[in-house]
Order: C-alpha cells, then sequence, then structure tokens
C-alpha cells in the first residue's frame, strides 16, 4: 500500500505571536516550527499501515527551506521519502492554491490512499484536505479519529467525529484523502536509529518549474483568497479574584453572575 | 452581477441547527447593503416543512433540496446539489456555518466553484468595493486578519456558531419556496454514511452551548465528572459539560468534548472552568466566551488572569457549593 502523507511545518503552538510592521503577516524571527500536530496523526497512520500491508510512506510538505527540518523529522519516524515543494512564489498561497501545487506533486506518484491533518494551526483553514480531493477528483472524510482498511485495499471503513457526541461510521472507496483528528491514533517518537537513517533517506526538491507551473497560476497573485489587515485580538482583563471562605465567595459568585452578569 | 446572498441552512435528522438563523440574520444585513436578495438553501430529506421555519427571517427565497440521496450528508452529493445551483443562478455571496458539517462541505464547494472560503468567521461585513470583508482568526485566535474575494464568485465564508444574535424581522413570512430537482444517484457516492452512533460524551452540542461547565486535570477522575453534570443540569436546559486536554488524555472526558486547539472552539456566554490551568493551548479554545468563571485552588493558575470572576477554592467543596446555590436561586425565580 503506498501512501502519500500531505504535512506542514508550522509555529509551536507555545508561540507568542506578534505581527510584523506591514500588518500583512507575522514576524516569524525566533519561532520555534514544529510539524503541525494533526499532521503527527497522519504519519503515525501511514506508518501504521505500512507495517500492516507494506509499501511506502511519501511525505509531502509545501514550505520554505526551515521546513526540511519537519520533514526529517517525519523520516525519522519512519516514512521512506519526501517531496518538498520550494519556491518563494509559492508564499502567500491560500488553501486552494495550496492545494494545486500539492496536486500537481502528487498526481504522478502511486498511491492508494493520501492522509492529511484535519487542520493547519498556523492559518486554521481546514480545507487543504478537502480541496486536494476535489482537484484529484477523490473522495475524502475529514475528522477521522479511526481507519480501518479492507484486506483488499479497495475501500476503508472511517470513523468521523462530528458535533453533539455523534460519530458517523463511513465507508469510503481508496484512493481516497483522509483527514486526522486527534484520538485517531498515539504518534510515536522517533528513535536514535530512525534519526540517523533519516539522514539518508532522500528529500526531492521540487521548486515551480519543477512543477511545470506559473508564477502567477500560485502565491498570492494566483490566489482568489486575500489576507489583509493583521490584527492583535482585544486582551481579555483579568476581573475579580474571589478569595475567602467557600460558601461566602461561591454565594458572592452567584449574586454577581445573577446581578450584574445577568447570565443566571 | 447582483444574484444575492445566499445561506447554506444546516439541518440534523429534520431539525434546522441554530447557525442557520444565525446565517440567514447576518445574510440579511449583508444582502441590504449591496441590495440583493437573500436566499437560503435546505438540503436534506422529507424536509421541505422545515423550510416555514425558515421563513420570516428575511429571506427572499429558499430552495429545498429534497430527495432520498441526500437523507445522509455527503461531501460529495451535497456539493454537486449546491455548486449545480450556485453555477445556474451565480450568487455574489455564499455563506455556511463553521460546524462539524459545514467545515467538511465548504472546501469542496470552494475547490468545486475556484473560489475563495475564509474559514471559521466572527465577523462579515461589506467594504466601500462592495467586497465581503471575513474577519477570522489564526494562529489558535492570537491574531485577527481580513480576508476578502474580490474577483472570484460567490465569496465564500464559513461563519463560527454563537457569534452572532438571531434576529427575526417582524415582516410577514414572504419566502418563495422553490424545489430543486436533485441529481444525485446513491452511486455516485464513493463515501456514504454506514451508520451514525450516538457517544455518551457530548450530549449538547458543545459549539452551540450558551453555558458550558468545563473540567480540567484538577478534577482527578471521570467519576468526579458527575459534579460537573449536575452543575450544568441545575444551571439548566442546553448546558454543555466540556474538558481540558489534561482531562481527555487522563482519561476522565472523551476526546469529543476537549476544547482547545486540538479540541473544539466554543463560544458561550458563561464558561466555568473547574480545576484547569488556562495553558495558552487551552484559551485557543475558549477566550471569546463572554463570561468566563474559574474555580482554582492555586491563585497564581494562568486562567485567573483571562477570567471575569475567579474563585480560589477547592473545587471539590465549591463546586457543590455552586451548584446548591444555583438551585436555590432558581426556585426563587
Ligand atoms: C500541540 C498541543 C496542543 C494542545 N491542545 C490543547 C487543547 O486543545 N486543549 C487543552 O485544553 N489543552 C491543550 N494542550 C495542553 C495544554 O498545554 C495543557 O497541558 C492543558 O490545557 C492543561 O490542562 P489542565 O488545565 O486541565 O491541567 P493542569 O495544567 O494540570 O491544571 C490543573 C489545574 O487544576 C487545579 N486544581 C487541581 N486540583 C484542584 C482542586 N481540588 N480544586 C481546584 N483546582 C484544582 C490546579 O491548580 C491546576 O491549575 C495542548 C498542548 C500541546 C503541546
Ligand atoms: N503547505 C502544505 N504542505 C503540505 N501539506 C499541507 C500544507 N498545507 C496544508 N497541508 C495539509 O492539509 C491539512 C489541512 O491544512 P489547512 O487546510 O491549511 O488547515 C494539513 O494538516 C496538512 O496535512
Amino acid at each position: 500500500m503506498n501512501i502519500v502523507v500531505c504535512m506542514k511545518q508550522v509555529p509551536d503552538t507555545e508561540t507568542k505571536i506578534k505581527i510584523n510592521p506591514e500588518g500583512r503577516g507575522i514576524v516569524t524571527e525566533g519561532i520555534k516550527y514544529v510539524m503541525n500536530p494533526y499532521d503527527e496523526y497522519a504519519v503515525e497512520e501511514a506508518l501504521k499501515l505500512k507495517e500492516k500491508f507494506g509499501g511506502t510512506v511519501t511525505i509531502v510538505c509545501m514550505g520554505p527551506s526551515r521546513a526540511t527540518e519537519a520533514i526529517r523529522t517525519a523520516l525519522a519516524m519512519g516514512a521512506d521519502d519526501a517531496i518538498h515543494l520550494n519556491d518563494p512564489a509559492f508564499e502567500g498561497s491560500d488553501s486552494v492554491t495550496t492545494a494545486k501545487i500539492l496536486a500537481k506533486a502528487i498526481r504522478d506518484l502511486k498511491y492508494d490512499l493520501i492522509l492529511a491533518g484535519k487542520q493547519a494551526v498556523d492559518f486554521d483553514c481546514s480545507q487543504v484536505f478537502a480541496c486536494l480531493a476535489e482537484i484529484l477528483d477523490l473522495p475524502y472524510a475529514s475528522v477521522v479519529t479511526g481507519l480501518e482498511v479492507e484486506e483488499d485495499q479497495k475501500s476503508a471503513t472511517v470513523k468521523r467525529e462530528t458535533e453533539g457526541g455523534i460519530q458517523e461510521i463511513i465507508e469510503i472507496n481508496l484512493p481516497a484523502v483522509i483527514a486526522a483528528q486527534k484520538g485517531l491514533n498515539e504518534p510515536r517518537y522517533a528513535s536514535l536509529p530512525g534519526i540517523m537513517k533519516a539522514k539518508k533517506k532522500p528529500i526531492k526538491e521540487m521548486n515551480l518549474a519543477a512543477l511545470g507551473m506559473d508564477a502567477n497560476e500560485v502565491g498570492e497573485e494566483g490566489s482568489k483568497l486575500k489576507t489583509m489587515n493583521y490584527s492583535l485580538p482585544p486582551e481579555r482583563k483579568a476581573g475579580k479574584k474571589i478569595e475567602g471562605e467557600p460558601k461566602e465567595i461561591v454565594a458572592q459568585l452567584v449574586t454577581l453572575l445573577h446581578v450584574e452578569a445577568k447570565l443566571v | 452581477m447582483s444574484n444575492g446572498v445566499w445561506i447554506i441552512a444546516e439541518q440534523r435528522e429534520g431539525k434546522l441547527k441554530k447557525v442557520s438563523f444565525e446565517l440567514l440574520t447576518i445574510g440579511r444585513k449583508l444582502a441590504s447593503k449591496i441590495g440583493e436578495p437573500l436566499a437560503a438553501i435546505l438540503l436534506g430529506y422529507e424536509v421541505e416543512k422545515l423550510a416555514e421555519t425558515l421563513d420570516g427571517y428575511g429571506a427572499d427565497k429558499i430552495f429545498v433540496c429534497d430527495d432520498e440521496a441526500l437523507k445522509n450528508y455527503s461531501n460529495e452529493g451535497y456539493t454537486k446539489v449546491i455548486v449545480d445551483l450556485a453555477k445556474a443562478h451565480q450568487p455574489s455571496i455564499l455563506l455556511g456555518g463553521a460546524t462539524a458539517q459545514g467545515k467538511d462541505l465548504l472546501p469542496r464547494v470552494a475547490a468545486r466553484m475556484q473560489t475563495g472560503l475564509a474559514s471559521d468567521c466572527v465577523g462579515l461585513e461589506i467594504n466601500q468595493e462592495g467586497h465581503l470583508v471575513a474577519k477570522r482568526p489564526m494562529y489558535a485566535g492570537k491574531v485577527l486578519v481580513d480576508a476578502i474575494t474580490p474577483e472570484a464568485r460567490p465569496q465564500m465564508a464559513a461563519l463560527r456558531p454563537n457569534v452572532l444574535e438571531v434576529e427575526k424581522t417582524d415582516e410577514p413570512k414572504k419566502a418563495e419556496i422553490e424545489k430543486v430537482k436533485v441529481e444525485v444517484k446513491p452511486d455516485d457516492l464513493r463515501a456514504v454514511i454506514k451508520e451514525v452512533v450516538k457517544t455518551a460524551g457530548e450530549k449538547v452540542d458543545l459549539i452551540e452551548g450558551l453555558v458550558i461547565v468545563f473540567g480540567g486535570r484538577g478534577m482527578k477522575s471521570g467519576e468526579n465528572f458527575k459534579i460537573l453534570e449536575e452543575l450544568a443540569s441545575a444551571l439548566g436546559e442546553g448546558v454543555a459539560v466540556g474538558a481540558s486536554r489534561s482531562a481527555v488524555d487522563s482519561g476522565f472526558a472523551p476526546h469529543d468534548i476537549q476544547v482547545g486547539q486540538t479540541g473544539k472552539v466554543v463560544n458561550p456566554t458563561l464558561y466555568i472552568a473547574c480545576g484547569i490551568s488556562g495553558a495558552i493551548q487551552h484559551l485557543a479554545g475558549m477566550r471569546t466566551s463572554k463570561c468566563i468563571v474559574a474555580i482554582n485552588k492555586d491563585p497564581e493558575a494562568p486562567i485567573f488572569q483571562v477570567a471575569d470572576y475567579g474563585i480560589v477554592a477547592d473545587l471539590f467543596t465549591a463546586v457543590p457549593l455552586l451548584t446548591e446555590e444555583i438551585k436555590k436561586l432558581k426556585e426563587q425565580d
């Protein structure tokens, strides 16, 4: 079973974000970058399927040169090889355009399944997996917390999380795009031998020309959705801290909620 | 182009989701600003009667797409119906809810329409050029941006539930109901729902919850979540219970009630945190709550920096007391 995993490198979730002077992006200096947390589940699931069915796991990542680090992490976890889509022209691509670029690279691969994360925790769009599936004319399932591939590898049963405690069990034809949610598995850590081996695994760099695309199809120019006017949300101020005898402070709280906030 | 503002109404098992009315409310404002009609699309099976419930919120037209093939939601089936309609009528704006269904559906629609989609929006306006400006959080709410789609149509946005208040109009019901012929065959679908499972976890839809009671690692066990359930039911109907990631990872609560950067984003009017420290990843999922109450025994807990009301106490004492006080108050009313 040949599996493609779409992986993005994003700022660590602890990062304090500052807006750049132009108001059209963030200050990237000093940021620690990591593999998108949801993509860790995607990589792990791919490795588990490879262990079961054999085949290969290929990482596809669009991002600047720093993204090599996250790619190496995925290779150290056990992925076989990677394609790094790296060109300054790609910067500023919206979700549909990102998916187009990924699709260009994936189209020529032999794959039975594409795994992605349900969301990249930088722009929080939650779109690329669906746009990619649409462009490649594949079915997809998102927010997936369970994946069972049939023995014949022609279909799979997935569990997807919705809301109100409702889960959907979906039967999906392969190849398909599956977008991972937390709960799908426990991502492994890269072992020391894994890290050593990863250094020798092939990463194929591809730029705009290698993909056979034009500059005006990608990046901000090629994207329909334009993002601007970065601002910081209003700061939440600390309100009243109430200390004292539990019975008294709880009574005080209820009065405040009733009279001041009018919420109970 | 002047072919209207469209909203995708969402129903599950024959019940309209609240976000549908929030969408109509904002849709009406946008439509009057650009001087175009407002339309709703309703999809499902045996949902015709729901069109009447949707009427009265300002829609000039309701497209009813009623077919057995749409009984269960599928991104392929629903996309086909919506895109066929949108291609025929060319709306200038197409909105949906940033719900489990909307998040799954809208990006496929956007990709097929070759347009832009602003995810999980917290504000929608029209600018001077007459374009839709979608305000949306990024980096887990640490930044807000404006997203616009200047050229492609429709301009698409997913609205986060609970951000806007529903307003009914005083006008009589007026919507023209148009039944749409659905051209989806079950065999076309490559992904189909086989079963819908209701887990014990989330009883009230978290993202629609107006009041949510939360437990963190301080709850010590899953068993102890019972005191939160009791508080929730004292507070009234429709009060949801949620959890921090540490509570989920410790096995106290199921993952589908986790809130935060790797859980759900909620926006209730009242959020009560019990035994939650207030880590940055947790705040990402609840920082826009209108009123935050925190109960924590550590006076230095970061959650107090964002709490409107901070109670420094042992939760095992304070929560049952709070439940009692609320019950007393409700009896008086
Ligand atoms: C990539 C990534 C993603 C993450 N995503 C999320 C996410 O989506 N959601 C999320 O919540 N977290 C997330 N986290 C985890 C986050 O960093 C914190 O670890 C987590 O939120 C802490 O949960 P907690 O507050 O319940 O537990 P703790 O930090 O352990 O806090 C427990 C609190 O309970 C208090 N307490 C203990 N006993 C009592 C008592 N008897 N009475 C009163 N108070 C008591 C303590 O004083 C303490 O403040 C993520 C982390 C990472 C790295
Ligand atoms: N630049 C990228 N390179 C590779 N995969 C990506 C990229 N952007 C998004 N993805 C994939 O799409 C998922 C959803 O991302 P998004 O739609 O940006 O929230 C991510 O979890 C990744 O699996």
